[in-house]
Parts: C-alpha cells; structure tokens; sequence
C-alpha cells in the first residue's frame, strides 16, 4: 500500500463536491409527505404593546391550516432559553417566549404564525393577520438604556440592566496611580449581522403514535437542542432526534436554539403533519442573532519606555431584547481573561454591564468576546506606541511574555499553553519588508500626493479549543464541553467515524478522516465521517469556540488508537506470535524483523466481524469510543500585518497587501487551514472596513439588507498573504489548537492599525469601525480644520 | 420575500404590447430585465397584477452605429455593452457605467431600457446619458418619437413616457474627432448604488474644449445635468485649474440628501472630486483616441 503521510496533507475537502454542484442537503432540502409551511409574522415595532390580534382573516384563506399566537403556547411551550447564566453577575434572565403575549420588545419579535399548504399561502396569510399595536418609548442604544428615566424593558430588571459581571486580578488601580504613562480611550465594537449564506430552517415531524419528533434543524450542536427541546416542549428526550445534515455557515448564529424552531415542532404537533419553517432573509437580518455591539472604555497605564503595568476596562454589552442562549457569556468569559494578549500585564481589572435594549438578541459571532479583546489590546498598543513616539514593533516586543515563559498564567487567569511571539512576528516582519515599507512610507509622505500609506500589526493571542468542562462549570455554562468519538471499522475494512461535533464548513470530514487514515492506514476514501445525527451519535456538544478539531479531532484520535491495539493484539493471534513481537505501518500488521508475514488492517478487520476465529476473551469487532474531555483551553497566536492606501479626497481605504502568519499548534491540512485564516481575515476585514447593523431612533434596522449592510464582495478582499510557525498545543495529543476563529480574531485591528498609521501625521489617533469611507473623510476633514481628532 | 400574485404576459409583438397595456391600464408593468421590479415585487413594495415581458418582442437588442448615432435596443442587456468592442473602443463612458451596474448576474439579465425607464436617480446610465446628449426613441399606436435624454427624465421613478408609450430605442451621438468619454462611480462596495458618480463626456478643437458634458448619478431627485460646468469648460483647455472649477460647479449642481451612503456635504465633496477625475479621464481618452 502506498499510503504517505495523511497528517499534514493538503488533502482537497470530500465535502466539496457535493456542495458545489448542488447535491448537499440542507434543511431546507427535505421535503417530507404531507409536509406544511409555516410563516412568521413578526413585529414592526421596536417596543409595543399589542391591543388587538384577530387571526379570523387569515384561518378563512383557501389552504391556511392553522393560525397561531402567543396565548396558544400557554402551558405547552416553555420559554426559550439562556443557558449561559454567568455567576456572580446579578444575573437577569428576562422572560423569552417564543411568540410574544402581550409586548413586542424589538422589531422582528414573532407574533404570530401561519400554517399552510405552501409558501406562497403562508405569505399572503401572514398579510391577513389584523395586528393593532400600542407604541412604548424605545431604547436601543447600551449606555442610553443604563441612564435614569430610560424606557424600561422589564418591571423585574431595573435599569435595563441584565448583569454586571466583574473581573479582578492584582491591583490595577494602584498600578494606573502609579503609571508615568496613562491613556484612555473608547472602542465602539460595532453591531454586526452574521449573515450565513443559508438562512435558518426547521423541519419538525411530530410521529404521534409513537410519540416521536424528528427535528431537520439548521444548527452546529444538534445533541444540545435536542436537549432544549426535551426540556422545553415535555418531550422524552430519547424520544428525540435531531438531524442537521449539511448546515450552509453558522458564524454562531446557528448555535442558539430559536423561537422559529420551537413553533414549528409545536406547529407540527398541533397539527400531526410535517411542518417546514425558512426564514428569508429579511427575517434572517431581524430574528436571527446579531454580533459584537459593545462600548469598551480602556485606561491603560505604562512606563515611558513603554512597559505596559496596568489596565482597566469596562464594556457595556447590547444583549438585544432577550438573552440569547450562550450570549452573557460572550462580553463576558470570552472577552475579559483574554485582553492582556500576547503582554505581561498582571494588574487587571474588567467590568461588564450587559444591557437589554429594543433591538434583536446578540450572541456569538466568529470570535465571539475574542475580536473585541484583541481588538482593543492592540489598539492600546499602538496608541501608546505613539504616545511615546515609539515604533509599534518594539512596545509589542517589550511587552511580550517571552517563549521560555510557557507555561504562563496571563493577567486574566488563564493559563496559556505554548507560545512564541518574538518567532511569528519575526515571520511576518520579514514578509512584509518591513524596514523597506517605513522608508518608501516616509518618502512618499515627503511627496506628499493625497494618497496615505500606513502599515499596522496584530500580534495576537485567542484562547480556543473549549473546553474543559470542569472549566465550563465554573463560568456558568450550562453544559459540559468534552466530546466523544466513535471509531467503527466493518467487515470490508471501511471505516465509520461518528463524531458529536458538527462541521459546517471547516473541513472536519476531511480532516478526522486524514486523522484515522493515518493512523488505521485505511485510504480517507474509505473512511466516512458521521456528524450531524442524533441517532447515530451518543452525545456531542457541537461546533463553535474552534473546538472541533482540538477537542472532537482529539476523541477521534485516542478511539483510532485503541482500534489500532485491538487490531495488534488480534493481529498477533493471527500471527501466532506475541503481541509485544507485532509491529505496524500503514495498515499492515506483522512481527518485528519480518515483514513478509503480514495481516493487513482489512484482514483483521474481516475476521473481527466474524469472530470465527478470535484470541480468548477477546470480544468480537473492531470499533471503539472514546468521551475527550480536555484539561485546558488552547492558546493559537500570530502576527498579522496589513498595509494600507487612503484616498485623502473619497476617504477610500485600499489594502495594499495582508499578511497572516499563524501559529495554530500542528497542522493536519494546510489546505483547509489557509482556507479558514482567509474566511476569518474576509470577515475581520468586513468589520474593519464595510460591516454595520445600525438601527434608528424608533428601533427599525435601517441596514436590513443586503443592499443596505455592506458584506464585503469578492473583489474587496486583497489577496491573503498565509504563512505559519508551528508551536505544538502541549496538551492534547493531536497537537492542534484550532483555526476556526483566529483569521477574525486578529485582522480587524490590523486594518485599523493601519489606517490610523497613514493618518497619523495629521494628528488622527483614532476612528470607529467601520472605517467607510464618508467616515475617514470626515476624520480628515476635522484634523485639516484643526478640529478633533477622531473619537 | 414572495410576490403577490400576478399575471405574466409575454406578447411576441410591439402590437401586442400595445394591446396589453390598453387592456390592464392601471395595474399592468413593463418587465426588461427585472431587476429593479422583481426585488420590489418580492419585498411587495410593487404589487402589478399583470407583468408585460419584452423579451418576445422582436428587434429590442440593437447594438450598432446607424446614421451617426449608437442605436441600443432598449433590451440590450448590461453584459452585452460591457463585452462590445464597439462599447470599449467608441463609447468608453457607456463601457464604465455598464461595468458598474450592479454586479455580474444582475448585469447578465439587466437591460439599459430598463436602467433609463425605472428613472431611479441612483441608475448609472441616465447620468452618462446626459453627458452623451442622448435621445431616446419611444413607440405607441399613435406614432414613434424622439425626445432628449434631459426631456425623457422628469422625476423621481418618473419618465416622459406616455402610459401607451414602450422605450424602444436609445440614440447616442456618434463621438466627434477628438473626444472622450468616462463614467466615475464610487459605492460603498461593489454591486451598491452609488454614493455618487459623475459621467462626462469632453470633445477638442485643437487643445480647447468645444464640447462638455457632465451628469450626475445619486445626488438628487433625478439624474442631474451640471450645466454651470459645462458651460464654464467650453473654450477652455483642460487646466487644473480650469478643471478644479468645474469641479466646483458641478459640486454645485448636486442636490443630495443625506442618507446611509453619507452626509449631503461628503456627497458633495466626492461629485467634486469625481468631476475633477473623470474630466482628466476624458481628456486623457481623448487625446489618445485623436
């Protein structure tokens, strides 16, 4: 057999070609016997009381099959909920139903739903309904909603105010009182829409006589919405499945479990049929999660040779209407014990307020708490840098915790696993020329030609690969975090991985496989990787938080090893020799010394499938489960480096060229790593440049579109320059640390990085994502007049 | 995002058109290429109970040069004018709004008939037909006739068209000796409206300008004619400090609103700052053509 090394080998994605010829099977795709439509009619207000609801119109349409409202789920459906309930925070978990009763709280809440023969009745239904709504005042700005005599969501969370979590390690109030250097400085994480090219759906099949539901569902963790069903609809938990196929993106916003699920499935067992919900996407801009929307006030304190000693920050989180499913624990956990970065600051201190306000619910999106965090160390970084007219590569060097550090238990309390900072941007440095660029950049602000050139750095740390569950206890999290896998090898010597997490477009059917490929010496094509089915798989816990690999790819990793020792000691048997005698290397088997002798992986596995002949005691087949439950997080870190042009007249921002240098652990595809850094970076570039979700005063999303919110296309993204160093992640055994995220964790500052770098020279420190280029130009405009210099 | 319902009529004559439109006066619209109706009609911000198709009716598709003019058929789709070399070679203004419509599928079944007859002020085409001095052909039972890009253009989603009237021809004059034409458009990304764009068109006697034309896109009620501008640049060469002024003219002329695209005075700046570009543009075409 000719197999080379599978670990590390830029294997092309199996799960390619289906997709893009349009043989996938998303949610949507299943259509089931006898299946219904359901609609969704949802509020126009922001924040309204709803004095009237006549559904009469509606019910009487030819095809409509039933009309329901918020009172119908009295006493049938629980309300949706917040499982991340963050300890010690004063925590308010405001009441979520699925439809709302009596009050609409953003634009977008359900109110009621249409159940008909297709779409197109469902439609015209929807506009039947006769809604008559009292206006309330609205509130939809954070630091609005927190002020005396705002207009109050909920009589039982006074102030809007959802949570105040805190964090404190060391004294970082005496080290500011005692900092040569103090800066302050406010950072407006913008609103932003995740915007999944496949937009949600549900299909629930309630089987009465069996007391079944089968649930098709849009989502990266199906064993935990089987649970939240189970809990909150009175379903018997193993009377559940929940299937998710191929899911089309998630970003996060397909972790939570929604109201549009939880009305189809009561939909569905109202009605006994099939019921098939898909939102739109003008839905899909309202009533799926939104991202970030944080204000992040920093003071930092540090020596005027740029010693970075102390640092304080407040966030002030829009939780939107309700609490989403994990999203206090997004400003939170995920945020504040990994501010301190790739620095040696200790004496730390982070106050988060999370806010309830007229707008819809946030939660997770790519990065998830981590973008903010390295967004605004970074940031300081350079703002200090120029402060102290220092070149930002050194205050990062001089402030770095050095690579014979590691293990180092960072300002936050985390204890980062592995690192070597000075290495990844030393890569990157000499990429990018960067001596080379400071020099031309200078000459060409000598020429002076309206056009700005600024270079700017991230040197990044993120923490992933969650979670101990031990860990996940301790922050609130309502669940565990490990992982099992199953490795199941059949009489033909094909292989069935079954794996709790559920890829969505980061490649795992590709990568477990090369994983078990190289270790069985089974070829990938014969290796099948099952995710996505709560029938087929025990128990999981998803994909998001860069996970998959570091945690799911680990369980898979230790039950291929245990099939591997099953098969030597079976193998030895069949040898007649003694199972210390039995070596082997790509699927062969055979005594040391002589390899003319040999069983392969697929002789053994025949005869562990038929047991006619197997060693005493030895259980018949050749399959093996293994539950990872991993000891820490994992720390990936690098450099990533953009250079920029400003159009001084249009305020256009041209990125000249983006370098990622990434340190991920070990890489099992660089194919698909590259593929990952370059989706982040896209989206950490969109942020930086073009992405906002902005409402107006009465709580209507102004940007509800695809014309009106600016994802960047194609032709906007430079070229990504990738390039890797490899610091292996010392705790688990497949050496990964995980690449889901890092691309969007560590790009937004670079870009902002360098705008504010080729702005520099007239005085600007600072501009507010997006940097569009009405908003750069108005910059411009006040530093020429002798104004402001940015926020 | 489902439309309500609708008829859909697909006449394979001008005749039957003509018919159409008399039988459903009230509710029925014209379909080119659908793709400003069809979004509207999904969001059920238009609600037509019938839908004429043109794409039957036959000889809507010219691209050529006759009798001194560029005759385009009013069902000439946007690809087709980005991949003309005729486009490219004569009429590069043309070429760059074409290129700037939307995004490739949009352009694959968008048509320049219907980019003008929508009358959206934030459409790339009226703006650099306006620089062209184009005439636009429209037929009806009682005749065909001819009237000026700037007469054709009256409002807002607002055409001179009469309610038995159907766009059918767009006439470009033929480029003068020495003259060049560009189209400036800057979006927020690409596929977006303009923030603003600006089409010029500029023709020499000797190194002297005996000929402008400048149109803006996206900053007022309807595609605007700079005419202070034009005005100002005939007899003059192309200085920069001649076009800095025309540029502030033209500036002038916009009459934005603020908007998510920017602030009325931001729009303002980029009509003068495209002005300014695409008169270089033009000349620089020009010179090279002569």
């Amino acid at each position: 057999m000719s197999v080379t090394r599978m670990f590390g080998a830029s294997v092309k994605r199996r799960e390619d070609p289906r997709l893009i010829t349009g043989d996938g099977m998303f949610t949507d795709d299943f259509k089931l016997p006898g299946m219904l439509q359901m609609g969704v009619l949802r509020s126009p207000y922001a924040h309204a009381r709803i004095t009237r609801l006549d559904t009469a119109k509606a019910k009487a349409l030819a095809g409509v099959h039933a009309v329901f409202t918020g009172k119908d789920l009295e006493g049938k459906v629980a309300p949706m909920p917040c499982a991340w309930l963050v300890p010690d925070a004063d925590l308010k978990v405001p009441s979520y139903t699925a439809m709302a009763t009596d009050t609409v709280r953003f634009v977008g809440d359900a109110v009621a739903i249409v159940v008909a023969d297709d779409s197109y009745i469902a439609d015209d239904a929807l506009d039947l309904i006769e809604v008559e709504y009292d206006e309330l005042p609205v509130v939809t700005n954070q630091e609005e909603a927190l002020k005396p005599g705002a207009p109050q969501l909920y009589s039982d969370a006074p102030n809007n105010q959802a949570f105040h979590w805190k964090f404190r390690n060391g004294d970082a109030d005496g080290a500011l009182q005692r900092a040569e250097v103090r800066l302050k400085q406010r950072f407006i994480q913008q609103r932003l829409v995740p915007n999944a090219m496949e937009p949600r759906s549900s299909v629930a099949d309630w089987n009465a006589g069996a007391g079944e539901l089968t649930l098709y569902n849009t989502t990266q963790n199906p064993h935990i919405v089987r649970f939240l069903i189970s809990v909150t609809q009175n379903i018997p938990e193993h009377k559940i499945r929940v299937i998710a196929r191929d899911v089309g993106g998630g970003f996060g916003s397909k972790i939570p479990y929604y109201p549009g699920d939880a009305l189809a499935i009561f939909a569905s067992r109202m009605l006994k049929r099939p019921v098939r919900w898909t939102e739109d996407r003008r839905e899909n801009f309202v009533a799926t999660i939104h991202g970030r929307d944080q204000i992040i006030d920093v003071e930092l304190g540090a020596t005027r040779d740029g010693k970075m000693t102390g640092l304080k920050v407040t966030n002030l989180a829009n939780m939107g209407a309700y609490l989403s499913l994990a999203a206090p624990g997004v400003p939170t956990w995920l945020f504040a014990l990994i501010v301190p970065g790739c620095y040696t600051i200790q004496d730390y201190a982070c106050d988060v307020y999370g806010v309830l306000t007229n707008t819809t619910p946030t939660d997770a999106y790519r990065g998830a708490g981590r973008p903010e965090a390295a967004f605004l160390i970074e940031r300081m970084v350079d703002l200090l840098a120029g402060e102290l007219h220092m070149d930002p590569v050194d205050v990062r060097r001089k402030n770095f915790i050095p690579a014979s550090a590691f293990p180092y238990t960072n300002g936050g309390t985390l204890s980062y696993d592995s690192g070597d900072y000075d290495k990844s941007l030393d890569l990157a440095l000499k990429m990018v020329d960067y001596e080379g660029f400071r020099q031309r950049q200078a000459e060409a602000r000598q020429q002076g030609k309206g056009k700005h050139l600024g270079i700017g750095l991230s040197t990044y740390v993120e923490v992933c690969g969650l979670a101990p569950s031990k860990a996940a206890g301790a922050m609130g999290f309502q669940g565990g975090l490990w992982e099992p896998a199953t490795v199941r090898v059949l009489a033909t010597g094909k292989v069935i991985v079954l794996t709790g997490t559920n890829p969505h477009g980061q490649g795992e059917e590709t990568t477990f496989a090369q994983l078990v490929s190289e270790e069985l010496g089974v070829p990938v094509e014969d290796i099948d990787v099952v995710h996505g089915d709560t029938s087929a798989i025990s128990m999981g816990w998803g994909t998001y938080g860069s996970r998959t690999t570091a945690v799911g790819g680990t369980a898979v990793l230790k039950a291929t090893l245990k099939v591997v020792e099953k098969a030597k000691r079976l193998a030895a048997h069949l040898l007649e020799a003694n199972v210390e005698d039995i070596t082997h290397d790509h699927g062969r088997y055979y005594v040391a010394g002589s390899p003319t002798k040999v069983k392969t992986i697929q002789d053994i596995a025949l005869m562990a499938n038929l047991a006619w002949d197997m060693p005493e005691g030895m259980a018949p087949g050749l399959e093996e489960n293994h539950f990872h439950d991993p000891t820490n997080f994992t720390f990936p870190f690098g450099a990533h480096i953009c250079i920029v042009e400003v159009d001084e007249e249009t305020g256009e921002t041209k990125i000249l060229r983006y370098i990622a240098v990434d340190d991920v652990g070990r890489v099992i595809n660089p194919m698909i790593v590259d593929g990952q850094v370059q989706g982040g970076v896209a989206q950490g570039i969109g942020q930086a440049l073009y992405e906002h979700a902005i409402y107006d005063e009465r709580g209507n999303l102004t940007t509800g579109s695809m014309l009106d919110y600016t994802v960047p296309n194609a032709t906007q993204i430079p070229f990504i320059e990738t390039a890797r160093t490899e610091t292996p992640c010392p705790h688990n055994l497949t050496g990964v640390k995980g690449v889901g995220e890092t691309g969007t964790i560590a790009s937004s500052q670079a870009v902002v990085n360098a705008v504010c770098d080729a702005l520099a020279p007239l005085g600007i420190k600072n501009i507010d994502m997006p940097l569009t280029p009405e908003k750069v130009w108005r910059t411009i405009q006040a530093a020429r007049a002798g104004g402001t210099t940015g926020s | 995002m489902i439309p309500d319902n609708f008829s859909y009529l697909a006449p394979a004559s001008l005749p039957e058109v003509w018919d159409a439109l008399h039988e459903h006066p009230d509710d029925a619209k014209i379909l080119a290429g659908g793709q400003s109706l069809i979004p509207l009609m999904k969001f059920r911000l238009a609600n037509p109970a019938y839908l004429i198709d043109l794409r039957h009716v036959p000889d809507m598709d010219t691209l050529a040069e006759r009798d001194g003019a560029l005759v385009l058929g009013a069902m000439v789709r946007e690809a087709a004018l980005e991949r003309s070399p005729l486009i490219q070679q004569r009429y590069p203004g043309i070429h760059d709004a074409s290129a700037v419509v939307a995004d490739p599928l949009v352009r694959n079944w968008a048509t320049v008939g219907g980019n003008l007859a929508h009358a959206d002020p934030a459409n790339d085409h009226p703006a650099m037909m306006l620089a062209l001095g184009a005439r636009v052909v429209a037929q009806s039972p009682r005749g065909r006739r001819e009237l000026s890009i700037d007469d054709f253009l009256v409002d807002t989603m607002e055409t001179a068209l009469q309610p038995d009237e159907v766009l059918v021809e767009i006439h470009v004059p033929q480029p003068a000796a020495r003259s060049g034409s560009a189209y400036l458009k800057l979006e927020r990304k690409v596929g977006d409206y303009a923030i603003a764009a600006v089409g010029v068109q500029l023709a020499f006697d000797g190194e002297v300008i005996s000929h402008a034309g400048i149109g803006l896109t996206n900053v007022g009620p309807k595609a605007i004619r700079a005419q202070q501008a034009e005005a100002f640049l005939v007899g003059k060469q192309p200085s920069d400090e001649t076009v800095r002024e025309a540029a502030r003219l033209a500036a002038q002329a916009a009459d934005p609103t603020a908007d998510l695209r920017g602030p009325v005075e931001y729009k303002r700046a980029i009509v003068r700052t495209l002005t300014a570009r695409a008169l270089r543009l033009a000349a620089q075409r020009a010179t090279a053509l002569a």
